[in-house]
């Protein structure tokens, strides 16, 4: 069986960011990989993804819009007719920035937003921006480019739920992407401060359904479940290295942002070798691919063409084994590790550990024991 | 799939949303539909229709420009036809209301 066609490329330009969310999902150890891929090599790998059948383009980081070379890679990758979208957290965006992506042929900006509250806003980006964001959020529809607005919800705010659809209506989002944390990266470091109780949960999945076919034609409402509160886990990136591939800042390609935590994977990066020999012979893209690899429950479960066995890097950082099944998935042997990560949240409030240098510096340095953490 | 609730259908006028685009695939030798959060195989008619939602005709008016292109089918065949398709990708929010 010859590789799966890729259908979609994240390209991480950059691990930089001015902003230091408490959730976010690049590694923790960002700060060690600072040798990024330079224009020429970027441009190279968005030809070779392009004949490889890559129709969508994210560009994304960190804050994409760091990189001086943003138009010129907008410009490269429209005319291989990629689909190209813009994943930002808008602070360093203006007017001008704006018509220049545009004029390169930028089709889609997605903004992420934190909260509809400034104070808590500010709180989980760890830095000023709630009213610049507001302010981009606006200049992007003055531009006339198509707005998806991204909230990772949260604890601390997902009880605003019905305001953030309202305030993504007012700003003429088209979608609106509600999705609750996933507790890898940053976000596992901080999870009993952002992990939602179920009450908190159920309120919100209510609003969103409700609120639905009121904006039924004019802004599409997408809810990502609390895979933590769910029986079963998310197909997550559609399987294994299928149809989404991931290039991080430093050029390694892997099926998702996170799988660089798995031990024993090797990744290669596309300074070493084409995209195209990656693609169908990384060992790390391979290790997982099909469902040979798989353990019981998983093995002899139906739902497994659906949902691969969840996600191999929770199962990573959860049980301890990257081959093991899910631990969100009720059938799992070691559901008993969500079921205390649960009942954790239900007293609440640890600590906030921003995502900056100095917190990467010190987080690295520790040594791995992920299934104690 | 009934037909989507704008007034009467007779007066819609569908317009493909600004973030999703036609595009000739070469791997499959077919159209597709692409926007952010995914890509959509098409077949022959698909994007015949897709070209016409240009928010200036009418659903009827795609129906005549298809009955054209598709001699020998019934008119209220491919009124059927059309009728769902749009439904679905509206519902997909890849039309404008
Ligand atoms: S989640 Fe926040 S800190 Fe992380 S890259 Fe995005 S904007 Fe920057
Ligand atoms: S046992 Fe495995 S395949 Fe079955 S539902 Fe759970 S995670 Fe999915």
């Amino acid at each position: 069986m010859g590789a799966p066609r890729p259908y979609t490329l994240v390209a991480e330009l950059t691990y930089k960011c001015p902003l230091k969310c408490l959730y976010c999902s690049n590694p923790v150890n960002f700060h060690e990989m600072r040798n990024e891929l330079s224009t020429e090599q970027w441009v190279r790998t968005f030809s070779e993804a392009a004949d490889l059948g890559v129709v969508q383009l994210h560009l994304s980081g960190g804050e994409p819009v760091v990189r001086k070379d943003l138009p010129e890679l907008i410009r490269h990758a429209r005319s291989l007719d990629l689909y190209t979208n813009l994943i930002t957290g808008g602070t360093l965006l203006n007017g001008e920035k704006l018509q220049l992506f545009r004029d390169c042929g930028l089709e889609h900006i997605q903004l992420s937003l934190q909260d509809t509250d400034g104070k808590t806003a500010e709180l989980v980006a760890g830095a000023r921006s709630y009213d610049k964001k507001l302010d981009v959020a606006r200049l992007i529809k003055q531009v006339g480019f198509p707005l998806t607005i991204n909230v990772v919800l949260h604890r601390l705010n997902i009880d605003h739920v019905p305001a953030l659809i309202a305030q993504a209506a007012d700003l003429g989002a088209q979608r609106l992407e509600l999705a609750n944390t996933q507790y890898h990266a940053w976000a596992q470091e901080n999870q009993s401060s952002l992990m939602p109780t179920r009450a908190q949960l159920d309120r919100a999945e209510g609003v969103v359904l409700e609120a639905r076919p009121r904006y039924q034609g004019t802004m599409e409402i997408a809810y990502v479940k609390a895979d933590y509160y769910s029986d079963y886990p998310k197909p997550c990136m559609g399987g294994w290295a299928r149809n989404y591939m991931v290039i991080i800042p430093t050029g390694e390609v892997l099926p998702c942002h996170a799988a660089h935590v798995i031990p024993g994977l090797h990744f290669d990066s596309v300074r070493d070798r084409s995209l195209t020999t990656i693609w169908a012979e990384s060992q790390g893209l391979n290790a997982f691919r099909g469902d040979g690899w798989m353990q019981e429950p998983c093995r002899s479960c139906p739902k497994k063409t659906f949902d691969f066995g969840g996600c191999r890097c929770q199962a990573f950082l959860l049980a301890g084994d990257a081959a093991a099944t899910d631990p969100v998935c009720s059938l799992s042997p070691r559901h008993d590790i969500i079921r205390a990560a649960i009942a954790k949240a239900e007293q609440g409030n640890g600590s906030l550990i921003y995502r900056d240098p100095k917190n990467s510096e010190r987080l690295s340095t520790r040594p791995l024991a992920p299934a104690s953490r | 799939m009934s037909e989507p609730a704008t007034g009467t259908s007779t007066v819609w006028r569908p317009r493909l949303s600004p973030k999703a685009r036609l595009r000739w695939d070469e791997v499959e030798k077919r159209y597709m539909l692409v926007f952010p959060e995914a890509a959509l195989m098409l077949n022959e008619t698909a994007p015949e229709i897709l070209k016409l939602c240009d928010g200036e005709h009418t659903v009827e008016g795609i129906v005549d420009s298809l009955i054209v292109r598709f001699v020998g089918i019934d008119r209220e065949a491919i009124k059927e036809d059309v009728v769902g398709f749009l439904g679905r990708i509206k519902a997909r929010g890849l039309l404008e209301a």
